[in-house]
């Protein structure tokens, strides 16, 4: 298991590569530039700001510095905000992000797999109904409506939770995002889980687990549960990966300061170190949780083995 | 710091509003009674954005103005009401040709280290924003000062910049032109001392919370970016006898309705915008609350004059602007107190009568007669109708008024595509002259006319529909060397009717500020320029 974490580890590099490369020519074709904006700079201070971050230079020349800064670890100065380094940044907002991801994705776990198992077992009865048109509402309603609710009515009109702000990560402060975050998220996880429970305890051994007189709790719970999970795992590195990346509906309307707004505005403002040092980070999570998510399957399911 | 009862918590809902006032002021007789009178007043303010940095030569937006207007003080700055007051100057003298500056230093001028403010700090910053390795986006504010363009330019060494240190406390300041809004541009940030001391020491660095020094009224403590800013009374400041708050805290919010959430929650005293869509709530519910007043600033559409488009065609550019109804647009379109433009020039701005199209009193049946004719005058007709691009950056406002204005150049035949883009892609097609009609804003640098017709004179950057005129430029030269205020007046309002008889853009409305601000806070006054320094406002009782 160890080589085969090497090799996966090894094969990142080649495909982190592309993935800085295509977006390096891509930023740059877009049209507009970093230093477009309602004013336009006299010339000679466009010049002096294209030498400062030595745009002016020819684009192979930016593309190798790009990645020469890279591998000793420098995401270079952020063309938007210019008192900080892109690492800066993303090592200061990723913290916050983090937290607020973490304690969504625990949510949704603890309230999203209990629910999608009690709605397969009970199938078809009041109990699932309920669940799953709640779960269907809860996917169509989109973050940024449920989010500016929960902070009228729970900031402005009860009072009882700030209706915004960070505050080093208080629970208070947390809470309503959390939640916001989390919804969907126990909503999707709600569905996959009832869809793969359902087809689980279909199967053979099951049928055998209960012939054998087993309680059907621990038929669920020592026969059915884990293999049940796997394609909620597997949802869950991309997923747990976008959720920590932050949410830049979340961040801008309950004032947290996650790394989410980077990559929009980023964009928007052709941040193009700022969108490079996302882009990198973003892939780099991916790849790295797409390789737990595979060595977790191989606990999950007995079947499923990396032999070298 | 001993913080008993931050005034600022009491909301401004109304209904839970007399409670926890009640609350509040008990806990507040309390607190002054257990550690007799001592207490904090913390301001909390929303700003619109996260600053892009806190050094005063490496912004160019309003809301670090917030700030970083706060930290520092220009050798001239605001008043409450957005007048002129000296500031690190005491006084200072204009020489006969308008082009040497005298400044004298206030002797108790202190950075908030307790190093003294000197004249050489203001020689070491001017210099510093003209260099090009500074790379500062905002620095041909002050190209008025001598050789200033040259050496950021590159052509000429820092050393020939305009300024000198006479002794500590005397700077003198020597110009390209007589410049009758110098003064007023003194206070703009650009123009902010730096301490020497400091940067050199630090470089970069030089911003961050422990290390920054500075000489206006708050000194900077703490700065997490995309949370919170706060900053300090500082003890050194010159009239610090006089400055109520013991501190400031700046909220970066680019969300307006999570602004006003927060506002309405008590956790914001002033948010420096609302979102419009709200007005008409605030109106009923907050009016004690919500401030409207004038902003220096015109939103037009630039109709572009380059050869090969219709819009280049005088008579096509009446037209277009007599069949726009303001009214409408300003009144049930925006509604949120915009006033219809007819002239390029905002009102209200300093030494200046603003001109206004001819066709301002006119009837609308009268105007679209007129603007039939002249569009038939100029060939187009329902066998030829007119087809125009419309172009906008992306904004439900924006949005808004392209659509009635393209409702209302129908009745004349003429097609309108509309086309959004997001504000880099919009900017970049203005400038290559991709569009017929385009939108656009224009806040004044300072308070000026000639910072709006600078946009029309031929070749300038931001002139997006290259409109040229020879005899407006001829104005705008002789305005720029003329040293009388009136006769100065009157070649500025010649330029303005120049241009507004040849239909050069379409004016459509005034800008107007939009602030938050808690009612029990004194000293907060409207004003042009929507300048807001954080030192004359206080708690009321």
């Amino acid at each position: 298991m160890l080589s085969y974490t090497l090799k996966r580890l090894l094969q990142a590099i080649p495909t982190l590569l592309i993935v800085i490369t295509l977006s390096f020519f891509l930023m740059r074709v877009a049209p507009g530039g970093p230093f477009d904006g309602e004013r336009r700079l006299p010339p000679e201070i466009e010049q002096n700001l294209r030498a400062a971050y030595h745009l002016d230079e020819p684009l192979p020349m930016q593309y190798l510095r790009y990645l020469g800064d890279l591998v000793q670890g420098d995401l270079g100065p952020s063309f938007k905000y210019k008192d900080f380094d892109v690492s800066e940044l993303i090592s200061q907002g990723f913290p916050a992000s983090l937290e607020l991801g973490m304690w969504a994705i625990l949510a949704a776990l603890l309230i999203g797999v209990p629910l999608g198992v009690i709605a397969a077992i009970r199938r078809n009865s009041t109990a699932d109904y309920v669940v799953m048109s709640t779960a269907l509402a809860g996917i169509a309603v989109p973050n940024f409506v449920i989010a500016p609710l929960l902070a009228l009515v729970f900031g402005v009109l009860l009072g009882w939770l700030p209706a915004g702000g960070w505050n080093g990560g208080a629970w208070q402060n947390l809470l309503l995002p959390v939640v916001a975050l989390s919804i969907q998220q126990i909503a999707y996880i709600a569905r996959m889980m009832r869809a793969s429970m359902i087809e689980v305890l279909g199967s053979h051994y099951i049928r055998t687990a209960r012939a054998k007189g087993l309680s059907e709790w621990k038929v669920i719970l020592r026969h059915a549960l884990r293999p049940a999970m796997l394609p909620v795992v597997s949802y869950l590195g991309p997923a747990i990966a976008g959720i920590i990346t932050g949410s830049v509906v979340i961040e801008q309307i309950f004032g947290i300061p996650g790394i989410g707004r980077y990559f929009v505005q980023g964009a928007l403002n052709r941040d193009y170190t700022l969108v490079m040092g996302t882009v990198v980070f973003y892939g780099a999570l991916i790849l790295l949780l797409n390789l737990i998510v595979d060595l977790l399957y191989s606990m999950l399911d007995p079947q499923i083995r990396y032999d070298d | 710091m001993a913080r008993l009862y931050s005034p600022s918590h009491t909301p401004v809902l109304p209904g839970r509003f007399a409670l926890k006032r009640l609350a509040g002021s008990l806990l507040l007789a309390g607190g002054i009674v257990a550690s007799q009178g001592i207490m904090a007043d913390t301001l909390k303010l929303a700003i619109m954005g996260e600053p892009a940095s806190l050094d005063p030569q490496q912004i160019s937006g309003t809301w670090e103005n917030d700030v970083v207007g706060d930290l520092f003080e220009g050798l001239v700055t605001e008043a409450a009401d957005g007048e002129r007051i000296p500031g690190a100057a005491e006084s200072w003298q204009i020489s006969d040709d308008g082009k040497t500056y005298t400044f004298t230093l206030r002797e108790d001028g202190k950075w908030s280290d307790g190093e003294p403010v000197t004249a050489e700090d203001f020689v070491y910053a001017l210099k510093r924003i003209m260099t090009p390795e500074n790379a500062s986006d905002y620095a041909y504010i002050l190209y008025p000062i001598k050789n200033a363009k040259a050496i950021n330019s590159g052509e000429a060494e820092p050393d020939t910049l305009g300024v000198r240190a006479v002794d500590d406390h005397t700077l003198e300041i020597t110009l390209e032109r007589p410049t009758p809004y110098f003064l007023d541009q003194l206070s703009h940030y650009t123009a902010y001392p730096l301490p020497k001391h400091v940067v050199e020491k630090y470089g970069k660095d030089w911003t961050d919370p422990g290390k920054m020094v500075s000489n206006g009224a708050f000194e900077l403590s703490e700065w997490q970016p995309q949370t919170r800013i706060v900053a300090l009374k500082n003890p050194e400041f010159h009239d610090a006898n006089e400055v109520a708050l013991d501190e400031v805290i700046y909220y970066p919010i680019e969300e307006r309705n999570s602004a006003l959430k927060r506002f309405r929650a008590g956790e914001i005293d002033i948010a420096r915008e609302f979102p419009t869509q709200q007005y008409g709530w605030l109106k009923d519910n907050l009016p004690d609350a919500t401030h409207v007043a004038p902003y220096l600033g015109i939103y037009y559409y630039v109709l572009n004059s380059r050869d090969g488009h219709a819009t280049a065609d005088p008579r096509v550019r009446e037209a277009l602007n007599l069949s726009i109804r303001r009214n409408i647009i300003t009144d049930k379109i925006l509604g949120t107190g915009e006033v219809p433009a007819y002239s390029f020039v905002p009102t209200g701005v300093n030494h200046y009568d603003i001109q206004e199209m001819a066709f301002k009193d006119m009837s609308m049946d009268e105007r679209m007669q007129k603007a039939r004719s002249l569009m038939e005058d100029a060939g187009y007709g329902p066998d030829n109708p007119l087809e125009l691009t419309l172009r906008y950056n992306t904004s439900e406002d924006h949005k808004k008024v392209a659509i009635a204005a393209a409702a209302m150049w129908k009745p004349l035949g003429v097609k309108v595509n509309l086309l959004n883009a997001e504000v880099a892609v919009h900017y970049e097609d203005m400038r290559q002259g991709k569009f017929d009609v385009g939108r656009a804003g224009w806040i004044g640098d300072y308070n000026d006319a000639q910072n709006f017709l600078n946009l029309l004179e031929s070749g300038v950057p931001n002139n997006y529909g290259a409109y040229s005129n020879k005899a407006l430029d001829d104005d705008m030269q002789k305005a720029a060397n003329t040293l009388d205020m009136k006769d100065r007046e009157a070649l500025m309002q010649d330029a303005e009717r120049k241009a507004l008889d040849d239909y050069a853009v379409l004016p459509i409305y005034y800008y107007v500020s939009r602030n938050l601000v808690n009612p029990r806070l004194s000293g907060w006054k409207n004003n042009i320029e929507d300048t807001h320094r954080s030192r004359w406002v206080s708690f009321s009782e």
